[in-house]
Parts: structure tokens; sequence; C-alpha cells
């Protein structure tokens, strides 16, 4: 076998107890660099755990998470995040108050010291990458609104680019398509497959149609476990994941 | 993208036309001295914008970093009022008179520094700001906000108290440091120094509010509204937090502190009626009146509510602190956004139309509006 540092990720012997009911057990996976994963499994099935685990969220109680020979477990949030790992809340989570602009100047990384933040001017750097980022996202015409005022699916984009333009190696999304329309869907299988060129993704979904759109490889979680992993062809025939999940 | 566009400059120059020609030319020296102390709260209400209205970091102490602040000058001013000359007759000459009152010999330690002016100007700002600095630490570090944070703010500004007015041998306890008489060999008393300090006071607060304005325009201030509503993507967005939460908390403090110091010198005396809980509400209040997210509007808060104040306890000394809370409920349930939120349904939009070349430019991607404004609401 190839040693750890060959995988972008490599998560070993990964486990949370919370009060003494295991959320994540033992838990281990490598994840390889240009690849996108798409964790699925019933609910509690320690799906979201599993991110809060690795962006630090969540402290581990046992087990580690190396990312590129970091490891993330004794590292604090925004440490994670400088080093290249980049997350996306199950809901929307962008600055309402602020405009589309501002959200994605906010995530530019440069600045994030306090007295970087006070010294901080918007150039021509920082605003050709905003609108280049707000037009892969199909948000060129709103970038002086409100965020708050933008239709779900924008504001799940929106929150897409804010990760994008800090340009991390490793990009976490969770349920980046509930919610959305199905043209919506589309469009954002679309963006993925053009984003995902240069890192690698972990995605939970559960929208088996948009799982088949992009996946490289499946992982299914059950009772913090992961019970198949492989192509997704595989995990479909797979006995145990047609009993707890997918059903018959 | 600049600090100031037309209508801040509009609305900044009212107020210095305001404070610095109108009110002194309207009012005799002694109103104009209680004007001056009424501005010193200012400060503290600029400070609480910044740390309550932007950040959502409410603070029910800042009465301890005001009287921070008051104490620092007051310490030095007592000092220049002790001379070996002027205290001959205690049985210690040099030392304040309530230290001699208490059998104590010697000056201690940690008022060594308040003999040198600009030991003390430093002191001003920096002893409130250090103690903000161990408070955040302690506190943001942990996570620790909301309810929890105001109440731990709360209890400090008890325990100030109590350690001012316990400890009378170094702080002058209940009394306060009192009989205070020159700045630099320059007697701070008569209604010319009064005069003179007013217009130092007023033109430092026009100083600090645009220093804010700074502060609220540069991507700190917009981080720091982003913090206040969802705090947790600005720390996956690679912030550390509490490094902000801990750096508004000091400049609020620093900015309280010279207002507690310009009291001290129009006033002319610190006690500690002046750091506990009651005035640490009521300052929250000066800001909540004004609007909590405007600048202006906290000055104008700081005003108003003093003004009234004044007024009211002149001629129904008893209902004050009625007037004072049904003020606040009021505030609360009506006006949450004060004075300034007042302001912005109904005469900005008037004035936008009488007006139209005030209108900010229609900027590329400005902030031109304020940063906490509920924009959303204006589609």
């Amino acid at each position: 076998m190839a040693s750890n540092t060959d995988h972008l990720l490599a998560v070993e012997g990964l486990t949370v107890s919370f009060d003494g009911f295991r959320a994540v057990d033992d838990l281990s996976f490598y994840l390889d660099r240009g690849e996108i994963r798409v964790v699925i499994g019933p609910n509690g099935a320690g799906k979201t755990t599993v991110l809060d685990l690795i962006c630090g969220r969540t402290q581990a109680t046992a087990g580690s998470i190396r990312f590129e020979g970091a490891e993330l477990t004794r590292m604090k949030e925004h440490q994670i995040v400088r080093a290249g790992v980049g997350r996306k809340f199950q809901t929307p989570s962008i600055y309402e108050d602020l405009t589309v602009f501002e959200n994605l100047e906010l995530s530019f990384p440069r600045g994030r010291s306090v007295f970087g933040a006070l010294a901080f001017r918007r150039d021509s750097e920082v605003s050709g990458q905003v609108e280049e980022m707000a037009r892969s996202m199909f948000l060129q015409d709103h970038l002086d609104r409100p965020a708050g005022i933008l239709s779900h699916g924008q504001k799940q984009w929106l929150e897409i680019g804010m990760l994008l333009i800090q340009d991390p190696a490793l990009l976490m999304l969770d349920e980046p398509v509930a919610g959305m329309s199905v043209s919506e869907r589309a469009k954002t299988a679309e963006l993925l497959r053009r984003i995902i060129q240069r890192r690698s993704v972990l995605v939970i979904e559960h929208d088996m149609g948009f799982v088949e759109s992009i996946a490289d490889k499946v992982m299914v979680l059950h009772q913090g476990r992961v019970i198949s992993e492989g192509s997704i062809a595989h995990v479909k025939a797979d006995r145990r994941v047609v009993d707890v999940y997918l059903g018959h | 993208m600049g600090v100031l566009n037309r209508k801040d400059l509009l609305f900044i120059g009212l107020l210095a036309a305001l404070v610095l020609i109108v009110l002194p030319m309207a009012l005799e020296p002694f109103r104009l001295n209680l004007v001056g102390k009424y501005l010193t709260y200012g400060f503290v209400a600029l400070g609480l914008v910044l740390c309550w209205g932007d950040a959502g970091i409410l603070s029910l102490g800042q009465g301890v970093f005001f009287g921070l602040g008051g104490y620092c000058m007051a310490m030095y001013l007592k000092l220049e009022a002790s001379t070996p000359e002027a205290t001959k007759i205690q049985s210690t000459p040099g030392i304040p008179d309530f230290m001699d009152w208490n059998q104590i010999t010697e000056l201690p330690l940690f008022w060594q520094p308040f003999h040198s002016l600009a030991l003390t100007l430093i002191a001003i700002p920096l002893v409130p700001a250090l103690l903000a600095l161990v408070v955040g630490f302690a506190m943001f570090k942990r996570r620790v906000g909301g309810t929890y944070f105001a109440i731990i703010t709360q209890a400090i500004a008890a325990i100030l108290t109590i350690l001012i007015i316990g400890q009378q041998g170094y702080t002058g306890g209940v009394n306060g440091i009192t009989d205070l008489r020159t700045l630099h060999g320059w007697d701070i008393r008569t209604d010319h120094a009064h005069t003179v300090l007013y217009f130092v006071n007023a033109g430092l607060l026009i100083g600090c509010l645009l220093l804010g304005q700074y502060v609220r325009r540069s991507k700190l201030g917009r981080i720091l509204v982003a913090m206040r509503d969802k705090e947790d993507r600005v720390r996956f967005s690679g912030y550390a937090v509490a490094d902000f939460k801990i750096f508004v908390f000091c400049f609020a403090a620093a900015l309280a502190g010279i207002g507690g110091a310009m009291f001290t010198l129009q006033v002319g005396f610190m006690s500690p009626s002046f750091v506990g809980i009651v005035p640490s509400i009521e300052m929250v209040i000066y800001c909540a009146v004004g609007g909590r997210t405007s600048l202006l509007g906290a000055i104008y808060g700081a005003l108003a509510v003093n003004w009234a104040r004044t007024t009211l306890s002149e001629a129904f000394p008893e209902l004050w602190l009625l007037a004072l809370g049904s003020l606040f409920i009021l505030v609360v349930v009506a006006f949450p956004d004060g004075l300034a939120g007042i302001y912005r349904k109904t005469f900005d939009p008037m004035l936008d139309r009488l007006l139209p070349w005030l209108r900010r430019r229609p900027s590329v991607h400005g902030p031109a509006v304020l940063p906490a404004q509920p924009i959303a609401s204006a589609e």
C-alpha cells in the first residue's frame, strides 16, 4: 500500500463519541488529488460529523486526519482553512446584509489578520477575481445586491464561490443541491465538474441522480462506519447498502 | 472606495458646526461645560456602535473603561495638586490628601507613572485597552459570548467599584479623587479653561468619529458585521474570529478611556459613581437611543439623553430613573434602530429627493451603505 503522503487526505481510526454515543466509529479513508468522493448514508450515519471533524468544528476523540502532511486534529479552524480546506454548510451560510461582491471579497484570501483587514485595499486583483468568480457562479448581474435577496439556489452558488475564491485544495460540500430546482441541479453538477479539475472534493448528497452525475467514488456510511466504498455501480450492487440506505 | 461620501461629509460637517459653533455661541459657560460633559459619553457610545451595533458584542461594563481613563487623568491632576508646599500640614507632605487621612506614608508604586504627563496621556487609552485585552482574551478565546459576556462585563463593573471603594487609601474611596486644580500648571477650574477644554473635547470626539468611520469602512468593519450574522462562516473563511472580537472590544475600551479622561478634566473630579453597573447600563442606553448602528446617532443619543436628564432632574428629580427606563423600553420596542433608524426611514429618502446631487454616486461595488443597515428591506 502506498504511504499516506501520496494522498491529499488520509483519515485513520477517526472516532468521536458524544456522551458515549459513537457518532463516528474508527473511520478510515483516503482521498486522492483531483478525486470527487460522495458520501451517502441514512440520517444519523455521521456524514456531517465527518466533515465537522475534518474542518475542526468538532474535536476528535481518537484517530488522525492528515492533510498534505499536516495533522488537522491539532489545528484551529482558521488554520485548517488557511492550509487549504474549504467547507460549505448544509444551509446556505452567507452574509445576508453584505452585497454579493462583499461576500466574495471577504472570502478572498488576503488581509485575514486584524491589522491586515484594517489595511486591506480593494485593488484590481481583488475586483478582477471577484468578478470572474461571480461569472462562474452565474451571479455577475447581482454583484451590487445584498446577498439576502438572492434565491435559494443562488445563495448556494454564492457560498460555493466564496469557498472557491480561497482556492482550497480540498473542498467539502454538505448537500450542495438540497432545495434546488432541476435546472439548478444540472447547472450545479456542470459547475462542480468544471471547478474540480485542480482540487479534491468531498460531497455529502442524497440526490442519487446528482451523485451519479458527479462522483468518481462513493462511500456509504452507516452508524459511523464505512459499510461500502467504490464506484457507483459497485455500491449500488452492494447488498448491505441496499438494506440500510437505498432500499429495495 | 472612499472613507467618506458626500452625505457623510455633510452630516459630520453639521455635527461639527453644532458642537463647535452653534452651542458655544448659544450657551453660557456653565451650560457649555455641561454639554462638554455629555459629549464625553459620546466617546463611549462611539465604541459601543462598533462593539455592540456592528460586532454584536454587548458590553454592560463600559463604565469600567470610562472610569479607568478618568482615574488615570485624575491621578495625574491629583499628584500635581499635592505638591509638598500645598500639603505641608499633612503628616506626610507631598502625597494626595486622602492617602494621608488613611495613614499611608508613601506614594504607592502604581501612582508613580502619573507624575509624568506623557505617561498619563499614554495610559489613558492604554490601561482600559489592556484590561479589555485580558478580559477579551479570556472570554472570546473560550467562545464565551452573548448574554454570558454581558453578565461578566457587568460583574467586572461591580468588582471594580467595590475595589475602588474598599481601597480608599489608594483610590480616594467612595468620594473619588477630588480637589483637582491644574493641568501641567494650567488652572482647569476657570470659565476660560472650561471653554478651552470644551473645544479640545469636541475636536477629539470628531477625530474619534472619523477614526471609527475609518475602521467601519475598512474590510475589518465588514468582517465585524459578517461575524455578527454568521460567525461560523467567518471562522471557516480563515479568520481567527476571537482576534477580531478582542480588537473591537479593546478599541471601544480605549475610546471610553479617552472620554473618561475628558470627563475628569471638565468636571474636576472622578469617583466610583461613574464606574459601576448603573452608569455602564446608561451608556448602553445612550447608544441604543441614538441608534446602535450609527456613529453620528450614538453621539446625538449621548447628547439628547444627558440633556433630558439634566432638564428633567432639575424639574422632577425623582422622575428621572423612571423616565430613563421608559425611554429604553420605548426604544427597544418601537425604534430598535433609535434616532438614526427614524432618520433613515423618514428623512433620508426625503433628502435624496430634495438634494439629488448628495446621493452617493453609483459606485462600482461600493459598500457605500453603512454595513449594518438592513439593506435587504430597502428592496
